[in-house]
């Protein structure tokens, strides 16, 4: 195991393991991802970039979380 | 727009899957310049995911991993250039694409396309398959290749397809609890296709090794998801065989019913696309001069498919297309039990009633099955219900459709992807310095 890295989840600091999908970080933490047109909490459901249920903001942008990897200092933000 | 990379190339490759991974490696050794583009940040595609020898992760897969690691130094040996992250979004006219990648919009040149866009799974509508911890069993698969640690978790794989066993197999050995794989296909439809498996030395060592590791005791043919249960997060899954139930506890239903192939780049580019995939011929040629295809996105074939068909189609866009003549028996064989595949999988009927009035069909915009009663066509549900109008731009949704009531994908139009003001911008420049 390496060194943890340390993100920021809705200003919560999480430790994460480098090279970890943030859609991992934030299902292994139970993070819905964001809150549908219904009001529910959506988690990733493809894991591979097609149907952007686990979308989150990062660092001001609105990405796949199950596209990119945790970097420290990383600043996410998910509905609720 | 100044910030743009842009890049000229003989052989573009769309998609570093196995497919587009051959495809690269055999044009750039019939001395072509390649560019390829994958979605993801490494290439590998689904089925290698997690496998490139640069990445810290490397969970490398059990079967095949000494052929995929052959490849992967292939890949990085050959002169091409790899750019990660990056989407094509719209096509500028013959010979030239728009992309978009963490430094924002390129324009890709090519001579000759080659779209190894491969597949994704199929998901169907059923009470609960909106909950926290309902995935794809590729889907979930993907977050375990990604860091998601699955010791000691209960999980159940519902579904249909040859990937069920695949990734019951791989949760196995990570000590996972396979609490049971279900797949819907009825013993008598499987059976034909399991003794042509039986003839193909190395597939069915691999499908020998999935039953050793997961138990054909866990293997439950005829059977289907009707529910996923839980307040918040998934807690259980009631399945049936359409004359017992069964309720299990779980902490993941990995569920998704086989593969359709990712064709909307085809379309965009003009590709006729019959029966949800790419019309090709034995070079792989589309219908489209220039541009070829190779792998899933042809019609969902495998991994050995995708490796001789991207070799083929590399060679042919390197202009040496009589170098792959003897691939091509190979090929045409592989392609031959893909229809056998296909008919095994088959869909039964009981699937098109497990969505419920109030089930979310469409997932981006919450439109719910009874919502869809009064709609005929794609069309129609976009315009009156909004369906498969959200980011996924019916990815999801459409392939259910398409399954529950017989209904044709829409015309496929730009922007393929959500994409960046500054990226759309630059199509418009471009437009602009064109006219």
């Amino acid at each position: 195991m390496c060194e943890p890295i340390e993100i920021n989840v809705n200003g919560r600091e999480i430790l994460v393991q480098p090279g970890t999908k943030l859609a991992v970080a934030l299902v292994l933490h139970g993070i819905p991802c964001r809150t549908s047109v219904r009001g529910e909490a959506r988690t990733a459901l493809c894991g591979m970039g097609i149907c952007f249920e686990c979308t989150v903001t990062v660092d001001g942008r609105r990405l796949r979380s199950c596209q990119i990897d945790c970097a420290p200092g990383m600043q996410v933000e998910t509905d609720d | 727009m100044t910030d743009r990379s842009d890049y000229t190339c003989d052989v573009l490759i769309v998609g570093a899957g196995p497919a587009g991974i051959a495809a690269a490696v055999s044009a750039s050794d019939a001395g072509a310049s390649v560019v390829v583009v994958d979605d993801n940040a490494s290439p590998g595609g689904q089925i290698w995911r997690g496998s490139a020898p640069e990445e810290g992760l490397g969970t490398k897969t059990p079967a095949g991993s000494k052929k995929a690691l052959n490849w992967f130094e292939r890949f990085s040996a050959s002169a091409r250039i790899f750019l990660g992250n990056t989407r094509v979004i719209s096509s500028l006219g013959t010979g030239l694409v728009l992309a978009e990648g963490p430094a924002g919009a390129s324009r890709l040149r090519y001579g000759r396309l080659v779209l190894a866009t491969g597949a994704r799974e199929r998901f169907l509508p059923f009470p609960g398959w909106t909950l926290p911890n309902v995935l794809g069993a590729g889907g979930l698969q993907a977050l375990v290749k990604s860091g998601l640690p699955i010791e000691g978790k209960r999980i159940v794989i519902a579904g249909s397809g040859p990937l069920l066993m695949a990734v019951a197999s791989a949760l196995q050995r990570k000590g996972a609890e396979v609490c049971g794989v279900f797949e819907q296909s009825p013993v008598s439809q499987l059976v034909p296709f399991a003794l042509a498996l039986s003839t193909q030395m190395n597939v069915a060592t691999e499908a020998v090794g999935y039953v050793r590791d997961v138990g054909l005791r866990r293997y439950h043919t005829g059977w289907w998801p009707v529910s996923a249960r839980g307040d918040q997060t998934l807690s259980s899954v009631e399945l049936t065989n359409g004359k017992r139930k069964l309720e299990i506890e779980c902490d993941y239903l990995a569920c998704s019913f086989h593969l359709v192939a990712n064709t909307e780049a085809a379309a965009l580019l003009g590709c006729a696309v019959e029966d949800g995939r790419v019309v090709a011929d034995e070079f792989q040629r589309t219908s489209v001069e220039g541009i070829y295809s190779a792998g899933e996105v042809a019609g969902i074939a495998g991994l050995s498919a995708a490796l001789v068909e991207g070799q083929i189609a590399g060679l042919a866009a390197a202009n040496v297309s009589e170098r792959a003549r003897p691939l091509l028996a190979r090929r045409n064989q592989l392609r031959r039990s893909a229809r056998r595949m296909d008919k095994a999988f088959a869909l039964r009927k009981e699937l098109r009633s497990i969505a419920k009035e109030e089930t979310i069909v469409c997932r981006c915009e919450d439109v719910r099955w009874h919502d869809l009663k009064e709609c005929s066509s794609t069309r129609g549900a976009k315009i009156y219900t909004r369906c498969g109008m959200g980011p996924c731009q019916g990815r999801i949704c459409g392939a259910a459709l398409q399954f529950l009531c017989g209904w044709e994908p829409e015309s496929v139009r730009p922007p393929l992807y959500p994409a960046q003001l500054s990226t759309l911008l630059t199509a418009a420049a471009n437009l602009k310095e064109n006219l």
